[in-house]
């Protein structure tokens, strides 16, 4: 157990280590960086003292091991287009992101489990072919379409709910801003959570019902049936538990997702997140900000990983006896 | 259990297309009217797009059949249509039926070509990973497990970022279908080469691999010949369904402002012009290339969902 | 008075084209502590009368006709609530495969207390110290520590022994088992036979055993019903059964179950179920391909030698060489196969035969030891073309035949294929011309070539293997038990096939079995093997008159007693 657990410690620190390297090959070597930084009238004297004093001609491994200390302390530099700590500006937006995260993942587990649940277990039901098709509908609407669609109908036509930004928000301590506080904050909310959970929730049900099915057709279910269990039972305590095991993977990723899909639901309703701030950088080749990102969402999905398979521990016993088995 | 065993005279008299009529693929696919609604919808779309030059009733570039007053004409139906613009027109004066015709084009162009150019990438990467194991198995699932852990949108638009800054602007026009397809097809090899190697995996140890190995027949002949035409059942549903979500990407990334130029719009490109018009009242510049791209989609995701459970014998 | 009574039953599988009939009008009764056996071949039927008994036909069976009672009260028109309360109160079963019919995410306790729960009228604290009672007279040791354990803890025989725990746990009145020991080593099937003996007895439970195996009906059974194609054929007392059976399909059964007793010349042919197979067209060995230019170097001594191999496994890897594991499936393992012999090696799974094998053609390489092949040493041989000529002698015929052949490729290609390789003939037409004697002289006939695997028997492609081996022309043939995954009439069929094959072309054979008596039958010496080890090499017969090693006494007291066998129409076939 406890090797199980250090060996994915173990990946999760090359992964990282793999995506720095990937991060700081982009910022050291896609463009120059002095000539985004300075202007066409800066003579080459110039430059060559900025490239001096910014350590680029130092050996690549001093300035692959700078970069690494630098984000360990999140220091990636100054962004090319703001003239701005790139952690700063991230920082200022990562509340907007998380709390749109937050939310949409929590509709995508709860309306999804449920409803992967309920079609796997009652396959041949109306409402089952229902949600089915619904969601066979959800996975083939692109997400930045579902936005469109949303605004159409709930901003421009009924006028209900806003098509752009956060609302007002409240500043929690120095460095946090937050929308659940306010009404406005919250009726910013709702579409742009719908839009980016909707698709991780068909998601979720159509794999739970998938791995359902699945457990639903092995012996030991059978078996189960054959001592004349009740459905409850088999569903909820046989079934369900040897589900959640590839659902969690699954799920996990999915959620880790939901931060890089956020990109796209930011740009339909103008969230200024930092999804927002990465496309901006994409467009214009804003390297810092967008090795900075990499590095980011590269933390969160790993952390995510890792507590997923921390779950696993909990939920199989095969993995908690490793040694002994066999 | 019931013993199927057919007698061999029976099969050999009946010719090919009598036995795919017979089999039970095709019979489940006609008795699913969903399916068959499906395939004749992706039909009606791909044809259309492949003959777009010549069914199409305006040429949306050429320069000289568009009029700036023709701009923003509502669809038929409606208030002040024109009957020679079915679907209305954008804000240039160009037909919207015209210009989702030739989107189209562009759309399933890149699908197609992003789905083949990662089921190559993985169906060899993990035909090699899974028949030779060790190391080089070991480095090349450590990739595809960094890869996965990146969704494949945001490989796509860091990819086209680093296109972006290698290539400069003016070329980056030129070669934009490429490099889409490119970072598209990229962002799905791993689920090829994960699906290709576990099945190699099963395969490697069943006994036929091991009657050939004992022939003495060469490891890559083995793996071409022998391996790779009893994996391809599980390739070919993840391509189909695959091709859907390609066609997602390329809109979304073109949705994005990353993807096609303006110059030879795909439905994303038509759907990002469209919503700037949303709030003017303008709604079918985006909502038609929306419904488009729903369409097809759905028809596609409707023949990988099909086809899935008609080629998984569990579920039969 | 019986407890489980059967009267008319007919079981329908409606199907696209037609309806399939898996059973049809079953007549059976079982008396309380009593055993009845339901025997057959695949697609008898026979698991079909079980799982209507306790009403869970796979879809979309359905009962046709006949009713069933259980203590003289008709169970098999209630409606499903009833029916679910009443499996694993009054009706338990028994699967196959103990691996997987336990949920692996609950303990072994869960398990017995949810289910004695949901039947009896007792506390969680009584379900629990019942559950170790429990495991106490399935012959668990420790079983208070145990309970607690989950599945994957417990060894294959262990975990069956829970099932058995698990299916009298709530006291039903009739347990069904479908094919339990199966999936389970010789030994360890013995023990789980005399335990649903000794607890058929003490519950008074009246059982139901489904199987294939005539020696689990001679063993444990007190009645016995034979089953072909749906029908009941023959249905008695197991004694009168099988010492005279009456209808021409039991006999043929019965007749074809391999002898352990005395070696027979050949297996007695069975008519009755796949047409007998003779060649199609005669080929004349002396002057056909399949004789001729046999370019081989004499030998004198052995053929094979394997000296001192050794074999290891690694089970778990780690950067550090001294923390990596290792399996050792071989040890020390040596022996001679004169030319022409028939060697056969037997043992029980994991006991490292089939590794053996596949060190001496070349997919395993061993860890240490030698393999010398007509004078060849062929562990140190590396020119790729000295290895081809090798491998062109030593051919292998492999255990699964759904597994060995190849299923997109047509069977012509499939047999072709080594003859391309080898460039063994000089055009394209004189290969298929080969192709299609080899296809006839296998007794499948050459029109089988146009077709693909999944159209064919499991014995048909059996035939198609033995065909491609010989499509080399080896001159030694290693057969890794050939027929253990077909039926009992097929297995005749085929073995008797290899003995007219290795008279023709004078094939030297290995022989790889867990069946005692088809080594008898098959084998002139026999070694017999345990966790990797070659424990006695004798001539067969003298192995089963007077083995040295305690394993082979111990395997030898564990086959089945076939003694109540009728073996009258043999007569005249023992040698």
């Amino acid at each position: 157990m406890f090797g199980f657990i250090s060996r994915r410690l173990v990946m999760a620190v090359v992964v990282m280590f793999v995506v720095a390297l990937i991060s700081f090959t982009l910022f050291r070597f896609v463009g120059d960086p002095i000539n985004q930084m300075v202007g066409i009238e800066t003579t080459p004297e110039q430059r060559e003292a900025l490239r001096e004093r910014l350590g680029l001609n130092d050996p690549i491994i001093v300035q692959f091991a700078r970069f690494i200390m630098g984000a360990l302390q999140f220091d990636f530099g100054n962004s090319y287009q703001f003239k701005q700590p790139v952690a700063e500006l991230i920082g200022k937006r990562l509340p907007a992101t998380l709390e749109l995260s937050f939310v949409s993942a929590l509709f995508a587990l709860f309306v999804g489990v449920p409803m992967g649940v309920y079609t796997g277990l009652n396959r041949h039901s109306a409402i089952s072919k229902l949600f089915l098709s619904v969601s066979l509908i959800g996975v083939s609407l692109p997400t930045f379409f579902i936005g469109i669609l949303l605004i159409f109908v709930f901003s421009v036509h009924l006028q209900w709910l806003p098509s752009f930004g956060r609302g007002d928000v409240v500043a929690l301590g120095g460095w946090w801003t937050t929308g659940f506080l306010t009404v406005s904050g919250l009726k910013a909310l709702i579409l742009p959570a719908i839009t980016l959970g909707l698709f991780q929730m068909t998601l979720i049900m159509r794999l739970i019902r998938a791995e359902m099915l699945e457990v639903m057709r092995t012996d030991y279910i059978k078996f189960a049936r054959a001592r004349g269990l009740p459905s409850r039972s088999i569903n909820f305590i046989h079934a369900l538990k040897n589900t959640m095991v590839p659902v969690i993977t699954i799920t996990g990723l999915q959620l880790g997702s939901i931060i890089a899909f956020a990109i796209i639901t930011e740009t339909v309703f103008q969230w200024p997140g930092m999804g927002l701030l990465f496309l901006q950088a994409v467009q214009n080749v804003d390297i810092p900000i967008m090795a900075a990102y990499l590095m980011l969402t590269a933390f969160i999905f790993v952390t995510i990983n890792l507590a997923v398979d921390i779950l696993y521990v909990v939920i199989d016993p095969r993995l908690r006896t490793e040694r002994s088995g066999l | 259990m019931t013993d199927q065993t057919t007698r061999p005279e029976d099969v050999a008299e009946k010719g090919r297309i009598a036995r795919i009529i017979d089999s039970d693929i095709f019979h489940s696919f006609i008795r699913s009217k969903v399916t068959v609604i499906a395939a004749i919808v992706t039909a009606i779309f791909m044809i259309s797009a492949l003959l777009a030059p010549w069914i199409a009733p305006h040429n949306p570039f050429d320069l000289a059949q568009i009029s700036i007053l023709d701009a923003r004409v509502p669809p038929i139906g409606m208030d002040a249509s024109d009957p020679s613009f079915l679907l209305g027109t954008d804000d240039q004066g160009r037909d919207m039926l015209s210009g989702i015709l030739y989107g189209m084009r562009i759309s399933l162009a890149v699908g197609f070509l992003s789905v083949a150019f990662a089921a190559v990438l993985g169906i060899f990467l993990g035909l090699v990973s899974g028949y030779v194991g060790g190391r080089t198995d070991a480095i090349i699932m450590r990739i595809a497990e960094v890869q996965l852990t990146f969704p494949a949108i945001l490989i796509a638009l860091l990819i086209d970022g680093i296109a972006n800054g290698v290539f400069g602007n003016l070329d980056r026009e030129r070669w934009a279908v490429w490099i889409l397809t490119f970072s598209i097809g990229l962002s799905f090899w791993v689920q090829y080469a994960r699906t290709v190697r576990g099945s190699t995996m099963v395969e490697k140890n069943k006994e036929y691999v091991q009657a050939a190995r004992v022939i003495g027949i060469p490891s890559f002949i083995i793996m071409f010949r022998h391996v790779l035409p009893n994996v391809m059942g599980p390739v070919l549903v993840i391509a189909t369904i695959n091709l859907a979500l390609a066609i997602i990407t390329e809109a979304t990334l073109s949705f994005l402002g990353v993807g096609v130029p303006a110059t030879q719009p795909s439905l994303g490109t038509l759907i990002r012009i469209g919503n700037d018009f949303l709030f003017s009242g303008e709604w079918w510049i985006a909502i038609f290339p929306g419904l488009a791209l729903a369409m097809l989609v759905l028809a596609v995701n409707l023949l990988g969902d099909w086809m899935r459970d008609a080629l998984n014998p569990k579920l039969r | 008075m019986s407890i489980l009574e059967i009267r008319g039953l007919t079981v329908e599988f409606p199907g696209r084209k037609d309806t399939f009939v898996a059973a049809r009008d079953i007549n059976l009764s079982i008396e309380p502590g009593k055993i009845l056996g339901v025997v057959g071949e695949s697609g008898a039927g026979k698991s079909t009368v079980g799982n209507a008994v306790i009403g869970l036909l796979e879809h979309p069976g359905r009962l046709g006709a006949g009713e069933i009672f259980v203590h003289g009260e008709r169970i098999d028109n209630l409606p499903a609530k009833r029916m679910r309360e009443l499996r694993g109160k009054r009706i338990g079963m028994i699967f196959q495969d103990p691996l997987t019919s336990l949920d692996p995410l609950q303990t072994v306790e869960f398990q017995l207390v949810e289910t004695m729960l949901e039947h009896l009228p007792i506390s969680k604290g009584e379900a629990k110290q019942r559950a170790i009672d429990l495991l106490d007279q399935v012959g668990i040791p420790n079983p208070a520590e145990r309970v607690k354990q989950y599945p994957h803890q417990f060894s294959g025989g262990m975990r069956q022994r829970v099932v058995i725990a698990l299916a009298l746990c709530a006291e039903p009145e009739v347990v069904i088992a479908d094919e339990p020991t199966t999936a389970l080593d010789v030994s360890i099937q013995a023990q789980i036979l005399n335990l649903m003996k000794k607890l058929c007895a003490e519950k008074n439970v009246a059982m139901l055993v489904i199987t294939h195996d005539m020696g689990v009906i001679a063993e444990i059974t007190d009645h016995v019903a034979v089953m072909y194609r749906g029908n009941l054929v023959e249905y008695g007392e197991s004694q009168q059964i099988l010492g005279s059976p009456q209808h021409e399909y039991t006999k043929s059964l019965i007749a074809a179950v391999p002898r352990p007793d005395v070696r027979v010349h050949r297996f007695p042919q069975v008519d009755y179920i796949e047409g007998s197979a003779k060649p199609f067209k005669q080929i004349d060995i002396a002057t056909h391909w399949l004789g001729q230019s046999r370019d081989y170097t004499p030998v004198d001594g052995a053929l094979l030698s394997v000296d001192q191999i050794d074999m290891k496994f690694m089970t778990r890897n780690a950067w550090l060489p001294k923390n990596r594991q290792f399996f050792q499936a071989l040890k020390k393992v040596s022996f001679d196969i004169k030319p022409g012999e028939t060697f056969g090696l037997v043992g029980e799974s994991g006991s490292g035969k089939s590794t053996v094998a596949r060190v001496i053609t070349g997919l395993y390489h061993p860890s240490a030891g030698t393999v010398t092949f007509a004078g060849q040493e062929l562990t140190s041989l590396h020119d790729r073309r000295q290895v081809l000529a090798m491998r062109r002698q030593m051919q292998m015929i492999f255990q699964d035949p759904y597994s060995s052949l190849n299923a997109r490729m047509r069977v012509k290609d499939i047999v072709a294929e080594p003859i391309k390789f080898h460039k063994l003939a000089s055009t394209n037409s004189e290969c298929f011309r080969i192709v299609d004697d080899l296809l006839d002289h296998v007794g499948l006939g050459s029109a089988a070539g146009k077709k693909y695997p999944h159209e064919f028997s499991g014995g048909q492609r059996q035939r198609i293997s033995i065909a491609r081996a010989l499509a080399t022309r080896p001159r030694f043939l290693i057969c890794d038990e050939p027929t253990s995954a077909l039926d009992v009439s097929i297995q005749a069929q085929i073995l008797n096939l290899l003995k007219d094959l290795q008279d023709e072309l004078g094939l030297t054979m290995l022989f790889i079995s867990h069946d005692l008596a088809v080594i008898r039958q098959m084998c002139n010496r026999t070694g017999v093997m345990r966790f990797g080890e070659l424990l006695e090499v004798q001539e067969t017969e003298a192995l089963f008159e007077s083995p040295q090693a305690d394993y082979t006494k111990e395997l030898l007291g564990l086959m089945p007693s076939m003694d109540m066998l009728s073996r009258d129409n043999l007569e005249e076939e023992v040698a």
